[in-house]
């Protein structure tokens, strides 16, 4: 039998996943990537996308994350998910927003903006999609 | 009988008082409930983060961020989590006495101070007390979500990086249990590296993408789901104490119309007596 390893799941609002997986693959920041057994420590940041696990048996579970970061110690993967969408200009916006509610005053919305939500729902759209995909097919099997 | 008719109506609307306090008694419990279940939903992030963090502070990164590094302390930031609604008994109160004494004990050493507000009870408070507000966020409601406090945390951890602060503290409620809730002023800017036994050999992590990127998301997120889980708890906190401020007022309420029942029965039974004294004596009168 493979070796397992032991990988949590978590987001700020719940917990996922915790237990025994043999392999974890990820979409990190940089490209997708496979976690067994003995991994080197590894920081990574994750991209939105599919998490899909291969636990301790064989069966396949399939999570989506809309971003995060992900630890790998040699015998622990820790996937921190994030739950709010993010991007520089959206942080910007909301610092903008509190510094003006200091202040009491109201913020009128900038074309920017909306463009980068627009940009990070179409990407979280699609992960979403592709992460669909890997769970019709698995279903399929 | 015209005191007792002023009494009567006095019974009925310290009743209607108190239908009204019991009743937010009990919402005020079943939203407890709620917020307990959130705060215990948020807590494997706010330990796994922490042990992440741990690690990094335990490996020998060739790379060290602002937010690790001690420097001298010149403005020092507070975060302070309030809540947005008053009827809670003593509970804001008792974190601004909290957080006063330790922004006292900074502004004696000529240290000024930025403050961060969350919850529209610290605003008030503040925008009275005086202080140099930087930021604030209100109405995050019962079910706050992360969302809603990246952009005041975003100002405060970029006041850290351009060295505008040099030490950042939260202050918030601690959910002891229902009955008691205490203030608590927690470091978060510089990050204290915990001492974990198990790590303590020459190691290193990759970093992808580059160390400092990383790092800096990192610990961004780590600071966040620390005043995430403030606030959550906060939540809790409210709920707890405003069931129980809620619980004496009813029964306060229900001494008062005791009391008061007693004043109404003994200026009726006075009356009563009054009145046959005077049928007796009219009565004794005619016979004689």
């Amino acid at each position: 039998m493979a070796m397992t390893i032991h990988c949590d799941i978590v987001s700020a609002e719940s917990e996922i996943f915790s237990g025994l997986v043999e392999l974890v693959v990820a979409t990190g920041s940089l490209g997708d990537l496979g976690i067994t057994y003995g991994h080197a420590p590894l920081l990574t940041g994750l991209a939105p996308g599919p998490i899909r696990l291969k636990k301790q048996g064989g069966e396949e579970e399939v999570y989506y994350v809309s971003g995060g970061y992900l630890e790998v110690q040699p015998n622990l993967v820790t996937i921190l998910a994030d739950t709010a969408l993010r991007a520089g200009d959206m942080d910007e916006a909301a610092a903008e927003t509190a510094k003006k509610e200091a202040a009491a005053k109201l913020l009128s919305q900038s074309g920017e903006i909306d463009y980068s939500k627009a940009a990070i729902q179409l990407a979280e759209a699609s992960a979403q999609l592709r992460a669909l995909q890997a769970i019709r097919r698995n279903a399929r099997k | 009988m015209a005191g007792a008719k002023e009494i009567r109506t006095q019974i009925s609307s310290i009743k209607s008082t108190q239908k009204i306090t019991s009743a937010m008694e009990m919402v005020a419990a079943s939203k407890m409930r709620k917020a307990q279940e959130r705060m215990q939903l948020g807590k494997p992030y706010t330990s796994r983060m922490r042990s992440v963090i741990g690690h990094l502070a335990n490996a020998n990164p060739e790379y060290t961020h602002t937010f690790m590094k001690q420097r001298e302390v010149k403005r020092v930031g507070f975060i302070v989590v309030s809540t947005d609604r008053g009827l809670c008994g003593g509970l804001n109160t008792n974190m601004f006495k909290a957080a006063l004494q330790s922004m006292q004990s900074y502004s004696a050493q000529g240290n000024s101070i930025d403050l961060c507000l969350i919850g529209a009870k610290a605003t008030a408070f503040f925008n009275r007390f005086g202080g140099n507000i930087v930021a604030s966020t209100r109405d995050i409601g019962e079910a706050p979500s992360v969302t809603d406090l990246i952009g005041s945390v975003k100002v405060m951890l970029d006041a850290y990086a351009d060295n505008q602060i040099d030490k950042l503290y939260l202050v918030s409620n601690e959910f002891v249990n229902a009955m008691t809730q205490s203030p608590q002023v927690q470091q978060l800017l510089p990050l204290e590296a915990n001492d974990d036994k198990e790590l303590q050999h020459h190691w290193d992590y990759l970093y992808e993408p580059d160390a400092e990127e990383l790092l800096d998301g990192l610990l961004t997120r780590y600071i966040e789901s620390q005043v995430y889980q403030a606030v959550v708890e906060n939540s809790a906190c409210e709920q707890a104490a405003r069931m129980i401020a809620m619980k004496s007022a009813t029964d306060n309420a229900g001494d008062m119309i005791d009391d008061l029942q007693l004043v109404y029965n003994k200026a009726r039974q006075a009356a009563i007596t009054q009145e046959l004294s005077e049928i007796v004596g009219g009565a004794a009168a005619v016979s004689s």
